[in-house]
């Protein structure tokens, strides 16, 4: 019985984790039609930023609450810019080009940003350790403990997610994007500035990679280059299952990859180590099933 | 090509002095030790080729081939058993060259995938693995003549990859890519936590034995002793010119038009009463038997794999090569698959940073030549066709 709640308190953690990431994936694709398969390494970007905010502050001797709002502040300034820096400089110019260059085109970005890091960050192919900031304590209930610590980070998870949310559809900046969405032509004729919405939405869509890779780096209390390339995978996973260009079905889609992994986990233990090959065979089947996500694709095909 | 004269027939001595050069600069290539020669060497050759192209001489070298298939071959030949008197006993150049030609066969497979019909693939390096890990497997059980290993990690690959023909069939654009791109990532998450496949170690193999023709013994021919390496030359380079053949044959067919038709519009191709899925069909299976035959090579003449061969990365570099190559462009291969593996190995300063610099010339290839470096010609219909 203990487990149970152990397992929920993690598989929530990555949801809320996985879930961020796919809906970065889920702004990107509804404004602009486009895969930005960097997400990945950009969180990854965020994450080793928001380490070198904590080791900053840490030097500087301030108190733990002030590297701990450092490193967020880092992460998610970092990812903003390389967002918008990668959307203004290499998707933008590319926006007519065939899916396939695009979706290549991203991929390669990734790979310079992780292959940048591993190369150039102080003994950067290594795993680094990310300092807690949180208080490591927790509390049972009935036989399971809870860590304190996944429940402020699930709560923040889920607070930026709605913050996301309310962004997109109740402020002035939300209504532009949902326009630049709708009809981009209409939307420029309309007197919306194209040319500053995009960066824009590339760069809220990256701070939520930001976000959620210091979050990922508070939870297990270790990062590395690499990180990234899995959770774009799987967030592009999410997303798709949830159909793209939908944010709730992004969530839901993270919540269901982590539901079918922790399901491996905890129902059979000694499988655990594919607990992904599990997660993923699900996923190409639920695909096959329905080609365009669960919640469908607004729209129909062109034809 | 209208009009009354029939066309003048193409000179055939750019087609000799292309294959000359080609064979000439791999040669010096592979040979060359000292760092500043070989970064002069290469300016060279880019000089060269860039003038070529400039001049027409690219063009007329097309012409002449595509008229004279025959000599086109025969020069091939006869170039490549003077690279091998040449680097006969470099047994890291010819290592070099065998691991060349590997790529080069795998990326014809995915040409014919990617380029002919469509078929995203991001999992080129998990179908190589499969091979490699059929032929690891196959070996350590020991019985099976060699031919039939390599064959069954061909046949292997075709199986795993006829797993993911549904998602593949049914989905398109960005979902389709994710089921090869997920399939990639789990094959390799799959090998690290498998022990009986070795786990992150990975596995020894032993070399091929070909009809009672060791690999792993030196050749004597005509009292020259050559390289053992020479071996698996030889076989790389008939596997490759095999596909090339094939991927030449499927692209002159009605088969490449009707590819063609279903990569530029599937709509239209139904329309015709093409059955988009035989095709499709035909292509990922094709593309994935190159790949698992060749993994099945490549982990016979390395003599050991491991997960860490066949990541996400490598599958990457693949289809690199073939956007490097121009997408489509099955003769594009080859000098893209060369650049990519020799060029690493011989600059000893861009080993640790290869991917990055892979990455950063595919970014710039993308914006600057979105079509490739050697654009695929749009293909032009003959007279009889026409009427």
């Amino acid at each position: 019985m203990g487990m149970i709640g152990q397992h929920l308190l993690n598989g929530m953690m990555q949801g809320t984790i996985y879930g961020l990431v796919a809906m970065g994936f889920t702004i990107f694709f509804g404004v602009m039609n486009v895969i930005k398969f960097s997400h990945g390494d950009v969180l990854t970007l965020g994450a080793f930023g928001g380490l070198v905010a904590v080791w900053a502050t840490n030097s500087m001797g301030l108190p733990v609450p002030v590297q701990f709002i450092a490193a967020f502040a880092a992460a998610m300034l970092l990812s903003a810019v390389a967002g918008a820096g990668i959307s203004h400089f290499l998707i933008m110019p590319l926006r007519n080009a065939p899916p396939l260059n695009m979706l290549l085109m991203t991929m390669m970005v990734g790979t310079v940003l992780r292959e940048a890091i591993r190369l150039f960050f102080p003994n950067g192919t290594n795993p680094q350790r990310f300092p807690e900031l949180l208080p490591s304590g927790g509390f049972n209930i009935g036989s399971s403990f809870f860590r304190t610590d996944a429940l402020i980070l699930i709560v923040a998870g889920i607070a930026s997610i709605g913050v996301v949310y309310w962004i997109i559809n109740r402020t002035k900046f939300g209504l532009a994007m949902r326009a630049v969405a709708e009809d981009v032509e209409t939307a420029r004729t309309m007197g919306i500035n194209f040319a500053r919405v995009i960066p824009l939405t590339f760069a809220l869509g990256s701070i939520t990679a930001g976000f959620a890779g210091t979050i990922y780096g508070l939870y297990y209390s270790e990062i590395n280059y690499g990180m990234g390339l899995l959770l774009a995978v799987i967030g592009f996973t999410a997303a798709i299952v949830g159909g793209l260009g939908n944010i709730w079905g992004a969530i839901i889609g993270g919540y269901l990859f982590a539901g079918l992994q922790t399901f491996v986990v905890a129902a059979m233990p000694s499988m655990s180590d594919y607990k992904n090959v599990f997660a993923f065979v699900l996923i190409i089947m639920l695909i096959t099933w329905r080609p365009t996500g669960l919640l469908a694709e607004r729209g129909s095909e062109r034809v | 090509m209208t009009g009354l004269f029939p066309p003048k027939p193409a000179a055939v001595w750019p087609l000799i002095a292309a294959v000359a050069f080609a064979a000439a600069a791999l040669t010096t290539l592979v040979l060359i030790e000292n760092q500043k020669l070989l970064g002069l060497t290469l300016a060279g050759i880019a000089a060269i080729c860039f003038a070529a192209a400039r001049f027409g001489g690219v063009a007329a070298t097309e012409a002449a081939a595509s008229e004279n298939p025959w000599l086109l071959r025969g020069l091939i030949t006869i170039a490549a058993i003077g690279v091998l008197y040449v680097l006969r006993d470099d047994n890291f150049g010819l290592l070099m060259v065998a691991t060349v030609l590997i790529y080069a066969t795998v990326c014809i497979g995915l040409t014919i995938q990617m380029g002919y019909t469509g078929l995203t693939n991001f999992a080129a390096a998990a179908f190589v693995g499969t091979g490699g890990y059929t032929a690891a497997m196959l070996g350590q059980k020991g019985g099976l003549p060699d031919p039939l290993v390599l064959i069954g990690g061909g046949l292997v690959a075709v199986f795993i990859g006829s797993l993911l023909i549904l998602p593949v069939l049914r989905t398109r654009g960005h979902y389709a890519a994710l089921t090869t791109l997920a399939f990639g990532v789990m094959f390799n998450v799959f090998l690290d936590a498998n022990e009986l496949l070795g786990g992150p170690q990975g596995l020894k193999i032993p070399g091929i034995n070909l009809f009672g023709w060791d690999f792993s013994s030196d050749l004597q021919i005509l009292g020259i002793t050559f390289s053992f390496y020479v071996n698996y030359v030889i076989l790389t380079g008939v596997l490759t010119a095999l596909a090339m053949i094939l991927a030449g044959l499927l692209d002159k067919s009605w088969i490449g038009v009707w590819l063609d038709v279903v990569r530029l519009d599937e709509t239209a191709a139904a329309v015709f009463g093409l059955k988009i899925g035989t095709w499709k069909i035909l292509a990922f299976t094709l593309g994935n038997f190159l790949a698992g035959l060749m993994g099945a090579v490549y982990a016979k003449m390395t003599g050991f794999i491991a997960p860490s061969n066949f990541t996400f990365g490598d599958s990457l570099v693949m289809v690199s090569i073939v956007i490097l190559g121009g997408i489509g462009n099955r003769w594009g291969v080859l000098p893209a698959a060369l650049i990519v593996v020799l060029l690493p190995e011989k600059l000893q300063f861009i080993q640790e940073y290869r991917l990055l610099l892979y990455a950063i010339l595919v970014i710039v290839i993308l914006i600057m030549r979105p079509d490739g470096l050697v654009a695929r010609r749009v293909r032009t219909l003959r007279m009889e066709a026409r009427s």
